[in-house]
């Protein structure tokens, strides 16, 4: 008797707890399609959110449920497209693998600061006061809000300004949003010319504050034989999907403000 | 009913189970990073504090009728595991952003010192049943309060330009030492 109590006390509490958890769990079962699951397998993981949607399995259920694209994963590009038109029996379309650069080279060596910012260590803060500490009004400020934000570890800052490895890039853009000066393009991985300063300013004033800038002189736009390079505010901009990277801009540049990379 | 008042107050502010008892820390680190987080994990702390205190108190006198209170701690974890595993499959259900959230500080509950400390206290301290529900209901508000106070102090941390070698855990162990010290102040507030 003395040991038959406890155990038959545990049993009935054991029983109870059992099927009440069943009860519940019936009445709770949350449905699942494999396909789902099996999408969620096919995508990096990274919760980059480039797809558009909040993350890989938001993604994934809605390329089932919602039927959205299957080429929308830029970290999974080519292969998780593949995988995910598989799953979902349709064709794969190609997705060109992305990269982000960051149009500024005014780093520590060629500007100057305004003043010694001391306040809470963030671009979109420092750019509050004065357009940010440095003499140039539009170019990185390298307090690293892009550095953040990069679930890959991809961009560090060199020389107080961002610099993004292609390497580990997987061209997500969530630095691109997040750039309050509007620097990081997002671009095919295959484009091999850029210019490396987004200036607002007019060209003299661009020259006496970084010796990377821009002019906007127009000449690689008067030579580009795509019509793919034009001066808007005063510096130049590529047109990625006209340029053909032939590089004539690169060699007509006088003050090397478009570059090879 | 002044004494229910104090009760609750008392678990709240004074013998904060968080801050001043220093139970249930691992959830306490491990989820406060957003407000949304913390508040859910206090939800379902506070659920299962309330719950298992009103499962336990009955499961404790039918343990002493069968003189078998040596039993006490494992008849406990069943009870309080049981409720776990409830939340768990309801939240899994209703709120699924918030069960991904929580992670495996959910399950975590379950070994959660601080709700089988506050059914044990509930014995020890003779409380009647009204008076342990109080008490239970007291200590989740109490860790809720933890986790808010404390999601809203690495809010600021997250912003603030620390040394490097404190960024990350040891700046986060420094600010839950000072949050502790702020609660000092409520010690010795009913006695």
């Amino acid at each position: 008797m003395e040991y038959l109590i406890p155990i038959g006390l545990f049993a009935g509490l054991g029983i109870l707890a059992g099927v009440l958890l069943t009860v519940v769990s019936k009445a709770f079962a949350v449905k699942t399609d494999e396909r789902i699951e099996a999408a969620q397998e096919a995508l990096p993981q990274v919760n980059c959110g480039a797809c558009g949607f909040s993350g890989c399995n938001d993604y994934a259920e809605a390329v089932v449920t919602k039927g959205a694209e299957c080429n929308l994963c830029k970290p999974g590009g080519a292969e998780s497209a593949a995988k995910l038109a598989e799953i979902m029996g349709v064709e794969a379309q190609e997705a060109e693998p992305m990269t982000a650069f960051v149009r500024c080279a005014g780093d520590c060596n060629v500007t100057r600061h305004k003043y010694d910012f001391d306040g809470i260590q963030s671009c979109a803060a420092c750019n509050r006061f004065y357009n940010g500490s440095k003499t140039c009004t539009s170019g990185c400020m390298g307090y690293g809000d892009c550095v953040k934000v990069c679930p890959q570890g991809a961009i560090s800052i060199v020389d107080r300004i961002a610099v993004i490895d292609p390497e580990k890039c997987i061209g997500c853009g969530l630095c691109a949003k997040e750039c309050p000066n509007d620097l990081i393009a997002v671009r095919r991985k295959s484009q091999k010319v850029e210019v490396i300063c987004s200036s607002g300013d007019m060209g003299r004033l661009t020259r006496e504050i970084c010796s990377n800038g821009c002019i906007g002189c127009k000449m690689c736009e008067r030579k580009c034989p795509k019509q793919a390079i034009t001066v808007i505010n005063n510096h130049a901009v590529i047109d990625y999907d006209k340029c053909i990277n032939c590089g004539i801009c690169v060699d007509t540049c006088r003050v090397h403000a478009v570059k090879r990379i | 009913m002044k004494e229910f008042l104090i009760i609750m107050l008392s678990a709240v502010f004074v013998n904060n189970v968080v801050l001043s008892q220093f139970m249930g820390i691992c959830p306490f680190l491990g989820v406060s990073k957003q407000l949304k987080s913390s508040v859910g994990m206090g939800g379902a702390v506070i659920f299962v504090m309330v719950c298992a205190t009103a499962c336990t108190y009955p499961v404790y006198k039918l343990l002493e009728l069968a003189k078998i209170e040596y039993l006490q701690t494992v008849a406990f974890i069943l009870v309080i595991a049981l409720f776990v595993q409830l939340v768990e499959i309801v939240m899994k259900k209703v709120m699924p952003p918030l069960y991904k959230a929580l992670g495996v500080y959910l399950p975590l509950i379950t070994t959660n010192c601080a709700v089988l400390g506050v059914t044990i206290a509930n014995i020890d301290n003779g409380y009647t049943f009204a008076k342990s529900i109080t008490n239970a209901l007291g200590t989740g508000l109490a860790f809720t309060l933890a986790l808010v106070l404390f999601s809203g102090v690495r809010a600021r941390i997250a912003d603030s330009n620390i040394p490097e070698t404190f960024k990350g855990v040891p700046a986060t162990l420094v600010a839950a030492s000072i949050v502790s010290l702020s609660f000092m102040g409520f010690s010795g507030l009913f006695s």
